[in-house]
């Protein structure tokens, strides 16, 4: 199954959920928000939000700015 | 003798969208070289309010990279989010939603929608429309706008709970631009008026202050001097004596000269 994160494509043996990807990514400890295909998906949804073929997925942090 | 006197007998915080601050510095995040660079220069400024900008996690690098958020964490500073670098209404509304769930429901967001490159002017069409939506969506928005005093009008209208004009162009330390305007748009005003980007020193805070803004933001001018932990500490005074000035009520300006000591008892 092919994901698209952050701009690249990246491809998963299985079906997977938000929660999944996030811990695949190394990114449970950090700060960061999730879009699907530019709908928010809450962090209280990770667990059962299930990604599909050609998701769109966006995660974001905050960084330096004015 | 009291320890100190004090300076106003009223209460003088800082009152946006219900809550009341201390400071009325705001300061970016943007432009340092390293976080304990932003760390202490944030400290030194006396800040409460900080923006941040909402960019893309770098996926499988620097996992241990130290994240902003622990460096200016939420339960000391107001985190104050911003659409940096959108130039549709769209991507500012987007930028703000994912602000929303990252900071777990905090719904005060500076919005900026910017014209082009060079300038980085607001789009003030996009500004109108984004500053609608938000509202709507139940934002709490803080927004960067040109010192242009009808649409600051029109977007505390919209129900924008401060309006920031420009002082000058973003990041060129040119100073206030505009008195006048500035001025015109703060009489005007039932929200706070913060001056929002093109302060390059201590004296441009000031003089926003002296003008009667309620704040000033600004990064580039703290974060862009060689030293900036002693830029941050005197925009911190700056803001602080431009405000008493402004309450203190400046002496009106006169073309001649008034002597300060008596004429009256001279012996010569």
């Amino acid at each position: 199954m092919n994901i698209q994160i952050n701009g690249n494509t990246q491809q998963f043996d299985d079906a997977l959920t938000a929660a999944q990807l996030v811990l695949k990514l190394g990114l449970q400890d950090r700060r960061i928000a999730m879009e699907v295909n530019q709908e928010i998906v809450p962090r209280s949804r990770y667990e059962t939000y299930l990604l599909r073929e050609n998701d769109k997925v966006e995660i974001i942090h905050a960084v330096g700015g004015g | 003798m009291p320890d100190s006197i004090p300076v106003t007998d009223v209460d003088d915080s800082l009152l946006i969208a219900g809550k009341s601050f201390q400071s009325r510095l705001l300061v970016g995040t943007g432009k340092y070289k390293d976080m304990e660079g932003t760390r202490k220069a944030i400290e030194a400024s006396g800040a409460e309010i900080v923006t941040v900008a909402i960019r893309r996690t770098n996926i499988g690098q620097n996992p241990g990279e130290p994240n902003l958020l622990d460096v200016i964490p939420p339960n000391k500073y107001t985190i104050l989010p911003n659409t940096a670098h959108c130039y549709t209404a769209e991507d500012a509304v987007r930028t703000c939603r994912l602000a929303r769930e990252l900071l777990e429901g905090h719904d005060l967001v500076k919005l900026e929608v910017l014209g082009d490159e060079k300038t980085l002017y607001p789009d003030i069409t996009a500004t109108l429309k984004a500053a609608e939506q938000l509202v709507k969506d139940g934002f709490k928005v803080m927004v960067y706008t040109s010192d242009d005093p009808i649409i600051a009008k029109r977007l505390e209208e919209l129900g924008c709970v401060a309006v920031m004009p420009l002082a000058a162009p973003i990041g060129s330390g040119l100073g206030i631009q505009n008195p006048y305007n500035i001025l015109t748009i703060i009489e005007d005003a039932k929200v706070p008026v913060l001056v929002d980007a093109g302060v390059g020193t201590a004296s441009d805070a000031a003089l926003a202050m002296e003008l009667g803004c309620d704040g000033v933001l600004m990064n580039t001018a703290i974060a862009g001097a060689q030293k900036p932990v002693l830029m941050a500490s005197a925009m911190k005074k700056a803001v602080e004596a431009g405000r008493e000035a402004f309450l203190a009520g400046r002496i009106p300006r006169k073309r001649y000269a008034s002597a300060s000591s008596p004429i009256d008892g001279t012996f010569f």
